[in-house]
């Protein structure tokens, strides 16, 4: 079963290239999927109706959380699951005529009606509670890109919008509910919850009833029933597949199979059997005013699935009998009337009833399929509506024997239901004269023609509607089955078209007579309607729902108008307070229990020197107003830090320090020289104080904070004893490098893909193309110099030039590069690795730039900086992968000794590689900054500098 | 384990003296607030790792080896700030070209919402329902005559279109 699902997610996948190729006509290959599965599900569901016993079929998933793809073919499903494919293959082929030939959106339709057809179907089987939310919140969002198919009109976008906030909310109430259900029970599975069910109190109560609001949504029920017309935007295939045969009967669904056990649980039975009643006669007197006939049947669904919600709610198994024949019948009836009204629709040009006249005659077809399938809606015999509604009506006449009902109750919900039925028999008699009758004074409609195979599939179901009346004698005991997991009732329910003079008939000539009678008085009862029902202080659903979602935004824009000031010191300051105020009275708390030990005032002498450096240095840049100033300061800083590496014997952290602010300060030199000397002046004086109190409070903080947490430190340190694995396992003695490259290796990754993105940014920011600045980044080609003579090609740039600058440059660039190389190979046993070579290069690269500008850095680095941070990370993200493909785990290395000829033997641990792709990406970083940073801002420079020019020029 | 006074007190004059300039609008001084704020975490890692020792190198020096973990860690950040701070210096320049100073802004946007909080109005993105709109409808035959028989008008329609061009 579980590929039966996958089939139509399949199906959808290549819908859209089907329809590219085949236009339409895709969409009766499409078809294919659920006509499959459909022969592939009827013999088992017959087996399954037949013996009762369901076929269970598990895909194992995820083990460590038990989730698994549990599907099970139980005897409502079964049935249910024949109606979602059967119909979904009818409606698929039916859209092949719908649509206009080369519809330029039909790709995108084809493809998630198919993967709705796969959503219902996965929803349907699902036995996994946790995989049944899935398919139905897959439903929910499908649906929604079927309603909103037309989004040019705000109305439809509306409708989309609001069907998918009812219905999600239902959802998320129901996953809820849902997990309280699994957790209580024990196991996930719904059919061994249904099995031995918790215990019915306290909170599986209110599990139960979250799930009910999940059901109730999705079947649009009162209060949440106004969603359902709004989705007539969508075309009519989705209306006559999703919103009468299909989704809308998830509700139903979910109610029919929790009922054997939870019907009982208190509040169950009135709340459903209320609400569905209410429901069904709200519905059935508005569907009475519609003049637009598909509305029309839209609130005649509203009207059914609340009885359906109504008899599946009873629990009892005359009344599940019942829920589950009208279930079939309604699918068989409201889905043929819907494509009767596409086809109406695309061949007259309107669905309003005051216009349409005539269309008895012009078509015969379409009228007897409608006469015959609102028959069947209106409960008239010999038709599947008749024997369902039947079964309804004698459900419900026992329903003080089966249940112990008081009496007025009991007569209560069956006069409910007869006058629902009353207005049920109205509003199909409006639909068919609204659609086909001759009125006096309107204009005969002249269709236009249209293939016979489009009007023959409404026909086609509506057979199985006759069919269905005559054959309830082979239905009985199939639809029985799923009524047998509850007690037996007063009477055993059956279907068929002659009970006898029984009080279930003369129910149904009631309401037969009086519905016609409504509807020939048609104008006085709308009258009435008009005076009495618009005037009941009723809160309109659709109006407080947007009362609600208006009020939900104005909240949202206060809100966010209120904190949401734009200012981002605002931000900061506001993020630092809270940081002072709440973990700092933690801080004061902890404080009083005192556990400082000892405090050292050093660990030797060059801490002490290199410290207050800092500290004074560190002062300075806070006061400085230069930017220069500040700059030059804050690298005193960055080499303090770098000696405090040193004497605290972290040999890796002090060389890596040393370069990056290094090439930090270069950096920041080049952006400085195009910015103005001095930071704009702030005369604020309050903010000042404000801030630098802000800034002595966060200091006394951390500093507080890094004498607490020292002190509490009790444990091991996680690295006792890595000296030992570093060696053995990770084949270097250089234990810090070892730990980037092979112990914490995942973390060194996650920081390459910080570089390549924060280089590739950079480049983006300066060559963005803008009216500004034109400069794009050209490909880096050679510059050859006319001189031979020159050292570099610096010529270019005379009066920067230096002689000694260019020479040294000439004369160390290579070693430096051979030295990096060295430092990378070699910082598995020794200070160095793939940061500080790659550091160390790009510092080449700086003073080949610096001493030759930006065609000498082109020289130097012919590549394109993108390519060489690509190659990186593929390179270290390979060296995580290749040992996977050899069985071992990712990023894991190994040790390989290659003996070589007179040279001895090479030692090669493979994590080298990710060493290089770390090397790799550090030099990309670097020559992107220079190229960005430095020749991008000469370019913008020079082009500036010639603009000027020109412009002196004619002046 | 105790901590190195001389350490915290370099940590909290770094952090606090780099807090000050982040909170200021001149995008040079924030970054340059932000790797002081980043060096004086990296010195915190050397607080919180324990006191000085021998370089991490098997077999090189006697003694207590000091804490190799927080160096790596402490190595990928001294890396990671200098992309980040390399970014925000593109920003920064890029800033000054497009406003002719690299002062932070207060967001225009976040100002019109609170002008709308302050007249009391929905967000631009609500979608007001008005009293007498029309229902939802798929409104699918707003053009001409396109519903055909089979191949031939097929064929037809195209032959119409490519006409219409």
């Amino acid at each position: 079963m579980v590929w039966l699902v996958a089939l139509h997610f399949l199906a959808a996948g290549v819908a859209p290239a089907l329809v590219k190729a085949l236009d339409r006509r895709a969409f009766w290959i499409l078809a294919l999927a659920p006509g499959a599965s459909f022969a592939y599900l009827l013999p088992r569901a017959l087996d399954v109706t037949a013996s009762g016993e369901p076929v269970h079929e598990r895909v194992t998933w995820i083990e460590p959380i038990g989730l698994h793809l549990d599907f099970t073919l139980g005897p409502f499903a079964a049935i249910l699951a024949l109606l979602v494919t059967g119909i979904g293959a009818l409606v698929l082929v039916y859209c092949s005529w719908y649509f206009r030939p080369r519809d330029p959106e039909i790709w995108r339709f084809a493809g998630v009606l198919t993967g709705f057809a796969g959503a219902m179907l996965g929803l349907v089987l699902s036995d996994n509670v946790f995989i049944l939310y899935t398919f139905w919140e897959l439903t929910t969002v499908l649906s929604f890109l079927l309603i909103g198919h037309n989004p040019d009109r705000r109305a439809n976008r509306r409708a989309a919008l609001s069907a998918l906030i009812v219905t999600t909310f239902g959802g998320l109430a129901m996953l809820m509910g849902l997990v309280i259900l699994a957790v209580e029970s024990g196991t996930p599975l719904l059919s061994e919850i249904v099995a031995s069910p918790p215990p019915l109190e306290g909170i599986v109560i209110a599990g139960v009833m979250l799930i009910l609001v999940g059901a109730l949504s999705k079947s649009a029920l009162v209060p949440f029933h106004f969603w359902l017309p709004g989705a007539m935007a969508a075309p009519t295939p989705v209306s006559a597949y999703l919103h009468a045969a299909a989704m809308v009967k998830a509700g139903v669904f979910l109610v029919a199979v929790m009922a054997p056990d939870f019907a009982d649980v208190p509040g169950w039975r009135p709340l459903l059997v209320a609400l569905g009643i209410v429901t069904m006669l709200i519905g059935g007197l508005r569907a009475l005013r519609q003049y637009d006939i598909k509305l029309l049947l839209a609130y005649g669904t509203v009207s059914q699935l609340g009885f359906l919600v109504a008899l599946a709610g009873t629990g009892t198994r005359s009344a599940a009998f019942a829920a589950l024949s009208l279930l079939v019948a309604h699918a068989l009836f409201k889905s043929a009337l819907f494509l009767v009204v596409g086809i109406i629709d695309r061949s007259v040009g309107t669905r309003d009833l005051r216009e349409l006249s005539g269309m008895r005659k012009a078509r015969p077809l379409l009228f007897v399929t409608s006469l015959v399938a609102a028959a069947s809606m209106a409960g008239i015999p010999p038709l599947f509506g008749f024997t369902a509604k039947e079964a309804a009506f004698a459900a419900y006449l026992d329903l003080g024997a089966d249940l112990g009902w008081n009496t007025l109750a009991a007569r209560l919900a069956l006069a409910g239901i007869v006058l629902g039925s009353i207005l049920t028999m109205a509003y199909s008699a409006r639909f068919v004269w609204g659609a086909f009758a001759d009125k006096p004074g309107v204009e005969p409609c002249h269709p236009r023609a249209f293939a016979l195979g489009f009007s023959l599939v409404p026909a086609f179901i509506t057979v199985f509607t006759v069919v269905g009346g005559f054959v309830g004698g082979w239905l009985t005991p199939r639809v029985a089955t799923y009524g047998e997991a509850f007690a037996e009732g007063a009477h055993e329910p059956v279907l068929t078209l002659w009970h006898g003079f029984t009080p279930a008939l003369w129910l149904s000539i009631l309401t037969a007579v009086t519905g016609l009678a409504l509807f020939f008085g048609r104008h006085p009862v709308a009258a009435a309607q008009h005076a009495i029902v618009d005037r009941l202080p009723m809160p309109d659903a659709d109006r407080s729902y947007h009362a609600l979602m208006r009020g939900v935004d104005r909240l949202a824009v206060e809100v966010t108008g209120r904190t949401q000031r734009g200012s981002l010191p605002f931000y900061l300051g506001v993020i630092l307070v809270t940081l002072i105020i709440v973990p700092g009275f933690a801080l004061v708390r902890a404080w009083e229990t005192p556990q400082v030990s000892e405090i050292r005032l050093a660990d030797n002498y060059l801490q002490m020197a290199a410290g207050l450096l800092m500290i004074v240095a560190a002062v300075l840049v806070v006061r400085s107003r230069r930017r220069l100033r500040a700059v030059l300061l804050l690298g005193v800083t960055g080499y303090g830090t770098a000696i405090l590496f040193v004497a605290h014997g972290a040999p890796d952290l002090a060389l890596t320090q040393v370069l990056v602010e290094t090439f930090l300060l270069v950096t920041f030199v080049l952006v400085l020289r195009r910015l103005p000397p001095f930071f704009s002046d702030r005369p604020f004086t309050v903010m000042r104080w404000l801030r630098i109190s802000i800034g002595v409070l966060v200091g006394v903080f951390v500093s507080a904070v890094a004498l607490l947490a020292t002190n509490a430190r009790t444990a091991t340190p996680i690295s006792e004893g890595w000296e030992e694995p570093a060696y053995t396992y990770g084949g270097g003695k250089n234990i810090v490098n070892v730990t980037l490259v092979d112990i914490r290796a995942w973390d060194t990754l996650g920081e390459l893909s910080v570089l390549v993105v924060a280089a590739t940014g950079i480049a983006s920011l300066i060559f963005l193309i803008t009216d500004r600045s034109t400069r794009s980044l050209s490909r880096p080609h050679r510059v050859t110099t006319p001189d031979s003579n020159q050292w570099l090609a610096a010529n270019l740039h005379d009066a920067r030039r230096s002689i000694v600058f260019e020479i040294v440059t000439r004369l160390i660039f290579h070693t430096v590069i051979v030295f990096s190389i060295y430092l990378m190979l070699s910082g598995h046993n020794s200070p160095g690795g793939g940061f500080a070579g790659g550091l160390i290069a790009g510092l080449a690269l700086m003073i080949r730039y610096l001493a030759g500008g930006r065609e000498e850095l082109d020289n130097a680095a012919p590549v394109d900086a993108g390519m060489v941070l690509g190659i990186g990370l593929a390179l270290a993200a390979l060296s995580g992968i290749v040992p996977t493909l050899l069985g071992g785990g990712v990023l894991q290395s190994a040790i390989v000794d290659i003996p070589i000829p007179l040279l001895g033997e090479l030692h090669l641990v493979t994590s080298v590689f990710f060493d290089v792709g770390v090397y790799l990406v550090v030099v990309g970083l670097a020559i992107d900054v220079l190229r960005s940073l430095g020749s991008g801002i000469d370019a913008q420079a020079q082009d500036e500098a010639e603009e000027q020019e020109e412009e002196v020029v004619p002046a | 384990m105790s901590p190195n006074l001389i350490l915290v007190i370099v940590v909290g004059v770094m952090v606090g003296s780099g807090v000050t300039l982040v909170l200021e609008r001149s995008l040079t001084r924030i970054l340059i607030g932000f790797v002081l704020i980043g060096n004086g975490l990296n010195v915190l890692f050397l607080v919180a790792s324990g006191p000085a020792g021998r370089a991490p190198l098997i077999g090189i020096g006697e003694g207590r080896m000091s804490d190799p973990l927080p160096q790596a860690m402490a190595l990928t950040a001294i890396v990671i700030t200098l992309g980040v701070t390399a970014f925000g210096l593109a920003l920064a320049y890029r800033a000054y070209q497009l406003t002719g100073t690299d002062d932070v802004q207060d967001d225009l946007e976040d100002d019109f919402i609170r002008r709308r909080a302050e007249r009391d109005e929905v967000s631009t993105t609500f979608d007001e329902a008005l009293p007498d709109e029309a229902m939802p409808d798929e409104d699918y035959l707003d053009n001409d005559d396109t519903l055909d028989v089979g191949v031939a008008a097929d064929a037809e329609t195209s032959v119409g279109e490519e006409n219409r061009r």
